[in-house]
């Protein structure tokens, strides 16, 4: 067997677009000796072809042939080894490579079978270059330390493919004489992230059973009992002081979030907190699941893999409810750290935000693009103290019929594994995301981040909606956190289930037990099979190549028993699995911060603040992330992320239609706003609440059908000042969801997103609240999107103004915080909800738009440039609380449940009729001329400008 | 004929095929969607069919170049079925992916052209990332039968790779002067221009092929993204908001079933 080298370069004269963009990152990191980058694909594929063949390989597959060339072999460096550097990046041994799983595909297509395929990618550096630039280049830009290995220079071979295979050898780990040091010890030690009581839980089970645990045994405990997997924070009682007061909660999440679902009570509600995702009635047949994921450390180590994988997992969680829903829509939303920031303000082990923001990207686009699956609506915030822990969150929306909400596996089904094949990729993911990150993560932690191939995710969904339709299963679920342990421990939870583990396929030889069981290889789903379906539903699997495999069955004795070539290696009973874990008490702590408001003098002319804020990062135009999302594939687009005469306005909320014979639709929105948590995170948590449903009314979402989901992302709530803002949040959720009807369908939080620098700082993320929001759409033909629609139109504002600068970007740009945080009126804001939404099913209305983030001054000039034309406002008409008499505070005060709304003068009479009783004013016309005016409440002109330097400003801070 | 039968083509990562298959449809088709494995199954099967339409995704995730593993696999198992398709006077469409597929499985611009594969190719956006966007096309041939002529008509495209190249400005010439090319990006009022008029960079800003029989066309733009009024980008500002609008949703597959209704 011989291995053939084959490398491919893009022809001169042709655009080699990779080794552009590598390029253009060097100089971003500052290095400015490199004169150009040429990029090549490297195949090293081991066969007993000829040299004939491996011609035909390289011209009929592996190389264009208009715009690439090939070598067979190594290809010389064109200048000469002494004005090249030459760069390899090889996946180390046993990650996956799906471009080789294709090529070994296509040369059997060519007649020939190969035994082994890799892939690698090669750089051609020219210009002098110093040796710790080549190091920086190589560990900031071409590859991830974590999944890749380089190699400079020609001489050294890429890592061996061949692995050896694991021979059982069952290991103990003693625990029942140990003392509570040596436990503590033991957790560490395994990076198990069990805590003392949990340890000493676990060492009473063993002493009771009388003999010692095998590791395996422990480790699945450890994933079971993870924050990630059981909630233990928001599930535990707590003993919270505010401001010097007592409250207690016998457990938070039951008597907040999920109480107020209950307390609600919602028939249309089919299944809430329960299975992978919440599950909501859509029409007579049809019922439609969300659920929002977080993939947070994942994502600071392997920024592209990470986010890649925190998409394709949560596209599995609709994809494992019920029965199995098919994903219609994905969102994203992430939290970066400052994207300018220099490289030597770093901290040891932290990649940088823009490094960070890219890859994220990318995993999102390349994963969610190749699913089909459109990313429709999402977020971008930016705060320093997000620089050690981006936050990722990932969702998915999925639709089924309603008779297949709910699963049931039984006794003496067989457990099936399909897809994906499980390799030493994600081991630990659970414990990994429970704990805090440290600046060692990088190297300790590498096995954590998972590797994503859409592609098998893809064919899977095919098959397994296929084999739905036909009934050939009684239950399926995803292997997300946890592996084969979580999902084979839930869906057995209640019967008792054992597993040969030497039938699981892997992708590579040399697992042992505990790796094949615990790891979290992506594109696995497990489905439970009556034993009289296994042929019907492995044809369906054969047919279109995707693997499934029987690994075990369901008992009924209640236990979880695992076995490696006959041989126990582990058994443990479901009830201490699923609920031994302790029951925790938690301590939490309020004190409203001593803020105060600055003195920020009245101005002339507020155009400068109004481009400040048009610019920030958090306010500016996302286009670059958006356009590289489809966000129409299924043909279901109604409301796109982009609006306007120029499609490049900014939209408040998707609508997609996700059957072609009904006009029905779904809204989907979210709401975020982290600044005001620094002042109080009670009121954070309401905004985030009003602005996501704000945003589906601005587009026509039902206001009696809003559901919505929680995602915390928290520091270590193990400390009592950090619980307390989580406590307050959580009460605030209780509070907005009773207020707006809006009962919470499903969440999940993400703790301890706390980062330990090298000198023992700390640095921790704000505390962070995403909402995200779905409702139906009766008739997606009366949508209305943001942008100004005609001249003439009148404009006017429902919702008070109050002085509530507090937080807000005007503020921001002013180095200022503010104690004035904007606050919901829970009795007025949800009737100016509900109205504006009759207003838009009567047909009323023009255009809409959230008035949120840079307040009504941002939200005019937003609308303005959309539609390509003119407003003219006068703020004399602004409904005001009395002490918001400061002409900023009007401008851009961030006060809750407004919206901006243009009307046709023939519809005046009748939207105003519909607004009685509410505040609201009309505040302006929409004009010809291209200009954004506005008048204070005298009469002089505070904000003249061109609304297409207001756009241009606007678009050009991520115009990348 | 009376009912003109439609197939979509499926395979791995294709993920454009319900919507294809919803707009054949609309049009008029009976379609259905098919998995490639049972073409190359039974060669027989394309013969029930008078439309193949191969639809937009990452077929085997775009692995070693967009279209290539399932243009590698067409050119091994189903090449002679296809062409024979086509000698029947039947259609293929091959759209974003699809079209992708066509060229590099050498069925665009096909027998006859002077060209094949090796002259013409479809590669990396000049922007080097994938991009959502709606764009203008002006048709450039009375020969393909997909397309009205004079008809500017206004689609998505969603693609990382669909610039399309020639090997010399022979090859290139060839494809303009022997009436190849389908159609061109274009601005509003027609004229060509840089990014984002040529979203990809394409050589003379083609954005789509046809052969010398006009019955096989491919565009990297999305037909089927626009079969209702409430798919286009700005249907909230038309003064028909919400109502049908018949010239200019769905053409392409209109005038495909029409043409195999009226000459088949």
């Amino acid at each position: 067997m011989r291995q053939w080298r084959f490398e491919v370069f893009n022809k001169a004269g042709t655009t080699d677009v990779h080794g552009n963009g590598v390029l253009e990152d060097i100089k971003e990191l500052g290095i400015n000796s490199v004169e150009a980058v040429q990029s090549a694909k490297v195949f090293l594929i081991e066969a007993g072809f000829d040299k004939d063949f491996a011609q035909r390989v390289a011209n009929e597959l592996l190389a264009d042939p208009v715009c690439e060339e090939y070598y067979i072999g190594r290809s010389k460096a064109p200048a000469g080894l002494a004005k090249a550097t030459l760069i390899e990046v090889h996946l180390k041994s046993g990650v996956t490579d799906p471009v080789a799983q294709s090529v070994t595909t296509a040369i059997l297509d060519m007649g020939v079978e190969v035994d082994n395929v890799r892939t690698a990618r090669k750089y051609v550096l020219l210009g002098q270059i110093k040796q710790n630039q080549i190091e920086a280049i190589s560990k900031k830009i071409l590859a991830n330390d974590c999944i890749e290995q380089v190699i400079v220079g020609d001489a050294a071979e890429p890592p061996s493919p061949h692995l050896k295979p694991y021979e059982l050898n069952i290991v103990h780990w003693p625990i029942r004489d140990l003392d509570d040091d040596s436990l503590v010890a033991l957790s560490k030690g395994k990076d198990l992230f069990l805590n003392l009581v949990e340890m000493k839980t676990i060492q009473k089970y063993y002493q009771d059973l009388g003999r010692e645990p095998i590791d395996l045994e422990l480790e699945t405990l450890a994933q079971t009992w993870s924050e990630h997997c059981v909630h233990k924070t928001l599930k535990s009682s707590v003993d919270m002081t505010v401001n010097g007061e007592n409250v207690h909660f016998d457990n938070l999440l039951k008597e907040t979030v999920f109480g107020a679902t209950k307390e609600l009570d919602k028939s249309w509600c089919i299944s809430v907190f329960d299975d992978n995702a919440g599950v909501i009635e859509f029409d007579e047949e049809s019922a439609v699941c969300f659920k929002v994921e977080t993939h947070n450390h994942p994502s600071a180590l392997d920024p592209y893999g990470g986010a890649a994988t925190g998409i394709g997992g949560v596209i599995r969680d609709p994809m494992g409810t019920g029965m199995g829903a098919r994903p219609i829509a994905n969102t994203d939303i992430f939290c970066f750290g400052r994207v300018d920031m220099k490289n030597d303000e770093l901290p040891k082990g932290v990649l940088h935000p823009r490094r960070i923001m890219k890859g994220v990207v990318s995993g999102v686009r390349d994963y969610g693009n190749r699913m089909g699956i459109p990313t429709v609506n999402g977020a971008l915030y930016f705060d320093d103290r997000y620089l050690a822990n981006p936050l990722v969150y990932c969702g998915n929306i999925g639709i089924m019929d309603k008779d297949k909400c709910f699963k049931h596996p039984q006794t003496g089904n067989l457990i099936i594994v399909v897809g994906g094949r499980t390799g030493r990729d994600g081991i630990h993911g659970a414990t990994f995301s429970s704990g805090e990150m440290t600046h060692e993560h990088d190297t300790i932690f590498s096995h954590a981040v998972q590797i994503g191939n859409p592609i098998t995710e893809k064919k899977m969904l095919d098959v397994i909606l296929q084999a739905r339709e036909q009934g050939l299963y009684e239950a399926i679920t995803d292997c997300g956190a946890g592996g084969l342990s979580s999902a084979v421990g839930e869906m057995g939870a209640e019967l008792g289930a054992e597993v040969d583990m030497e039938d699981i396929p892997l992708k590579y030889a040399g697992l042992n037990y505990t790796e094949i069981w615990i790891s979290e290889a992506q594109e696995r789903m497990v489905i439970s099979v009556k034993p009289e379906n296994l042929e019907a539903i492995t044809k369906i699997f054969d047919s279109e190549n995707v693997e499934s495999t029987v690994i075990g069955k369901f008992t009924g004795d209640k236990k979880l028993k695992l076995r490696y070539s006959g041989q126990l290696v582990g058994e443990l009973d479901m009830d201490f699995l699923h609920h031994g874990v302790p029951k925790y008490s938690r301590k939490a702590v309020w004190i409203t911060p001593k803020l105060s408001e600055p003195n920020i003098h009245t101005k002339d002319n507020y155009n400068e603040d109004l481009l400040k804020i048009l610019s920030a990062p958090n306010v500016a135009s996302k286009e670059w992330v958006i356009r590289q999302y489809d966000h129409e594939v299924q043909g279901g687009s109604v409301i796109k992320p982009l609006a306007g005469i120029e499609n490049d306005g900014p939209g408040d909320a998707a609508v997609i239609r996700p059957k072609y014979n009904s006009n029905k639709g779904i809204a989907i929105s979210c709401g975020l706003n982290p600044c005001y948590g620094d002042i109080d995170p009670y009121w954070m948590a309401l905004a985030g609440i009003d602005e996501a449903i704000r945003n589906i009314i601005c587009v026509g979402g039902r206001f009696d059908r809003i559901a919505i989901l929680d995602n915390f992302c928290w520091g270590d709530c193990t400390k009592p000042e950090t619980l307390g803002p989580l406590v307050r949040a959580a009460q605030a959720c209780y509070d907005g969801a009773i207020a707006y009807s809006a009962p919470f369908i499903s969440g999940k939080d993400s703790l301890n997103n706390e980062f330990k620098c090298e000198d023992g700082s700390r640095i921790s993320i704000p505390s962070t609240l995403l909402i995200s929001a779905i409702s139906i759409v009766d008739d997606v033909t009366k949508c209305v999107t943001m942008d100004a629609k005609k001249a003439g139109n009148f404009i006017f504002i429902v919702g008070l103004t109050k002085n509530e600068l507090g937080g807000s970007h005007y503020y921001k740009v002013n180095d200022q915080l503010g104690a004035n945080v904007p606050t919901v009126d829970l009795q007025k804001g949800p009737k100016i909800s509900e109205r504006i939404s009759q207003a838009i099913e009567k047909e009323l209305i023009a255009s809409c738009h959230d008035c949120s983030e840079g307040g009504l001054a941002v939200a005019l000039a937003e609308m303005a440039f959309a539609g390509g034309l003119g407003i003219e406002a006068d703020l004399k008409a602004l409904p005001r609380s009395p002490d918001c008499n400061n002409t900023a505070a009007q401008l851009f005060s961030e006060s809750n449940s407004r919206y901006v709304i243009e009307v046709e003068p023939g519809r005046f009479g009748d939207f105003a009729k519909l607004m009685l009783n509410l505040p609201f004013g009309q505040i302006g016309k929409v004009t010809e001329d291209a200009n954004l005016i506005i008048k204070d409440q005298n009469g002089k002109t505070v904000i003249d400008a061109d609304i297409n330097e207001l756009k241009k400003t606007w678009q050009k801070t991520f115009n990348w | 004929m009376d009912q003109v039968k439609a197939v979509v083509l499926r395979a791995a990562g294709i993920n454009c095929d319900m919507e294809t298959e919803n707009a054949l449809r609309l049009a008029g088709a009976q379609a259905q969607r098919l998995h490639i494995n049972r073409l190359v199954e039974n060669k027989n099967l394309l013969d029930g069919f008078h439309i193949l339409v191969i639809p937009g995704g990452f077929s085997y995730g775009d692995d070693v170049a967009a279209g290539k593993i399932l243009a590698n696999q067409i050119k091994h198992h189903l090449y002679e079925s296809i062409r024979k398709f086509i000698d029947d006077g039947k259609l293929v469409l091959g759209i974003c992916n699809g079209f992708q597929v066509l060229v590099k499985a050498g069925l665009l611009p096909g027998n006859g052209s002077g060209n094949s594969q090796k002259d013409v190719t479809i590669t990396n956006n000049d922007s080097g990332k994938f991009e959502d966007r709606w764009v203008y096309l002006q048709p450039q041939t009375g020969r393909c039968v997909f397309i009205n002529k004079d008809q500017r008509i206004y689609l998505p495209i969603a693609h990382g790779e669909g610039k399309v190249v020639t090997d010399s400005v022979e090859s290139l010439r060839q494809l303009q002067d022997g009436g190849f090319v389908a159609f061109k990006y274009v601005d509003k009022d027609g004229n060509e221009g840089p990014f984002p008029v040529n979203p990809n960079g394409s050589v003379c800003s083609i954005a789509g092929l046809t052969d010398t029989t006009g019955r096989v066309m491919g565009l990297m733009p999305h037909p089927e993204r626009f079969v209702y009024h409430t798919q286009h980008p700005h249907w909230t500002r038309l003064p028909n908001a919400g109502q049908g609008d018949p010239d200019v949703s769905g053409t392409i597959f209109n005038n495909a079933v029409n043409y195999m209704k009226q000459n088949f």
